[in-house]
């Protein structure tokens, strides 16, 4: 059952992130970045991260890509021609892709240990509820980053709105 | 039964619980439509309809035998797969939600070595946080719908729609942090128990303290179904009829459908979290009657009774206030709802902490 979840769901992210890639119209391609998105939440959820999943499917899916699909309606993007890339692409691209992967595996695969591991669906059977958990440490052990955090988005969210009110 | 494995029975309960609820819960759509022209025509002092049988309850039947027949009609304009697919994710996303909403009190059935909660099909940690990222997701219906369409009616219908669902989800989410610290879950159930205590006087709504928070949250639950008084989307004096301007037939009906879906699914929500659920407003105050077939069903009357309250006074708000302008409707949401929300769940954890102590 969490196999077939597995399964089912990283090969519709695989297959959404795919079709993002190859759809010349920006709204489609925004739609395949939902269903990335969704795929992946439901995977974060069959490793026990209930919170995470929710939040990623509220903020990402439901908030974020809901302003981009906006944005795209708003500036009526039309297709786009496709041109045969360039040479720098090709030559250093697909090396570098290959090579941020590997390095990424051998991270993962030498520090599996440090990491930890965790079974895949194991907490769906019945989850124990990790958002007290969760919360507990960001305001205890972790309030420090977590409010620098808050106050980066503040500043964030204020820039963005002196940038965006025109001078009188 | 026996030659089935756990899963296989599991799998199977879980089936015939959620076609059932899905019939139930589409034709209390279909008769909250009947419900509503009803009203709305006392409101207006005349009838109604009343010619499709008895006192017009046949009149659903008639108008989906009606949307069936009619001709499809897909502009020539239109993106097409993203036209067909909107009305479609505008209705699913409306009848997901129902799938966390626990109905009755907890009552296992035991077959075949599992037991089912027969009066919820899931009972899931973060109930809560699904039902909100669920309508989350339902805003991509909407917008879809107008931009396809390549009307600009249409498209303005959905430009509007989007930017008031997801203005007002901020209020919504916040409003409902009051009663998850109260209840100090995130799971439905819990939230329900936590209120089950005295009756009526427990209720979040009363005894809890919320009713800033139950204010808040049925404006803006107003807001994310986009009905009156912030029907902005489909204002018909403005835009014909909005996001959904060019659909016709069975694709018409659909979103006509997602919107009362949209309207029991805040009902229920509401009744969960500020009224208590399915537990008697009078508590432990009257002895158990009947056997344990009644002690089953009354829980069941109690929450059918509040969710059709809320529809009703869904009903009487709009056909008593007149639709706010744009910028009224922003402002509203951003410069008023909000700031109150913040307040009270300040207010709300103070009194918390203060009673911890």
């Amino acid at each position: 059952m969490q196999l077939a979840l597995f399964i089912i769901f990283g090969a519709l992210a695989v297959a959404g992130a795919l079709n993002f890639l190859f759809q010349r119209h920006p709204i489609n391609s925004a739609l395949s970045l939902v269903v990335v998105m969704m795929s992946l939440a439901v995977l974060y959820w069959s490793l026990g991260a209930e919170f995470l999943a929710a939040a990623q499917v509220i903020v990402y899916s439901g908030a974020i890509m809901v302003l981009f699909v906006f944005v795209v309606m708003l500036l009526n993007a039309g297709e786009e021609e496709r041109t045969k890339g360039s040479r720098a692409a090709y030559i250093a691209g697909i090396p570098g892709a290959v090579a941020i992967f590997c390095l990424l595996s051998f991270v993962f695969l030498t520090e599996r240990k440090a990491l930890g591991t965790v079974n895949l669906g194991g907490h769906l059977d019945h989850a124990v509820s990790n958002i007290s958990e969760l919360s507990s440490i960001l305001f205890t052990k972790l309030l420090l980053p977590f409010e620098v955090t808050s106050i980066l988005i503040l500043v964030a969210i204020l820039g963005a709105v002196v940038l965006a009110r025109k001078e009188q | 039964m026996s030659h089935l494995t756990e899963f296989q029975t599991f799998l199977l309960l879980s089936i015939l619980k959620v076609v059932v609820v899905l019939v139930i819960t589409l034709t209390a759509v279909a008769y909250t439509v009947l419900l509503e022209r009803k009203v709305l025509g006392r409101i207006q002092n005349r009838w109604g309809p009343s010619r499709v049988g008895p006192f017009g309850l046949l009149q659903p039947l008639a108008d989906g035998i009606k949307l069936f027949l009619k001709e499809e009609l897909i502009p020539l304009a239109a993106e097409k797969p993203l036209f067909i697919i909107a009305p479609i994710i505008a209705l699913t996303c409306s009848l997901i939600s129902i799938a966390v909403v626990p109905f009755g009190q907890v009552h296992h059935v035991t077959a075949n070595g599992i037991s089912v909660d027969i009066f919820n099909i899931a009972d899931l940690d973060i109930g809560l946080l699904v039902i909100l990222g669920i309508t989350s997701i339902g805003v991509y219906g909407i917008a879809l719908s107008g931009w396809s369409s390549n009307n600009k009616f249409a498209l303005l219908g959905s430009l509007r729609a989007t930017s008031q669902m997801i203005s007002y989800e901020l209020a919504l989410g916040l409003s409902l942090v009051g009663v998850v610290l109260r209840a100090q879950s995130l799971s439905l159930r819990t939230i329900v128990n936590s209120q089950s205590a005295h009756g009526m006087l427990s209720w979040n709504v009363f005894g809890g303290l919320q009713f800033v928070g139950f204010f808040i949250y049925l404006m803006a639950a107003y807001a994310e179904t986009n009905r009156a008084p912030f029907d902005l989307p489909e204002a018909e004096s403005e835009l014909i009829a909005g996001y959904h301007t060019e659909y016709s037939s069975m694709k018409f009906a659909m979103f006509f459908m997602a919107e009362y879906a949209n309207m029991i699914t805040v009902a229920c929500v509401a009744t969960l979290l500020f009224f208590g659920g399915p537990s008697s407003p009078f508590g432990n105050l009257f002895p158990a009657i009947g056997g344990p077939f009644i002690a089953a069903i009354l829980p069941i009357f109690w929450f059918v009774v509040k969710v059709f309250a809320f529809l009703l006074l869904y009903i009487w708000v709009r056909g008593t206030l007149p639709r706010f302008r744009y910028d009224q409707l922003m402002s509203f949401g951003w410069k008023f709802l909000l700031p109150l929300a913040m307040a009270n769940i300040v207010f709300t954890s103070l009194v918390l902490a203060l009673h911890a102590k």
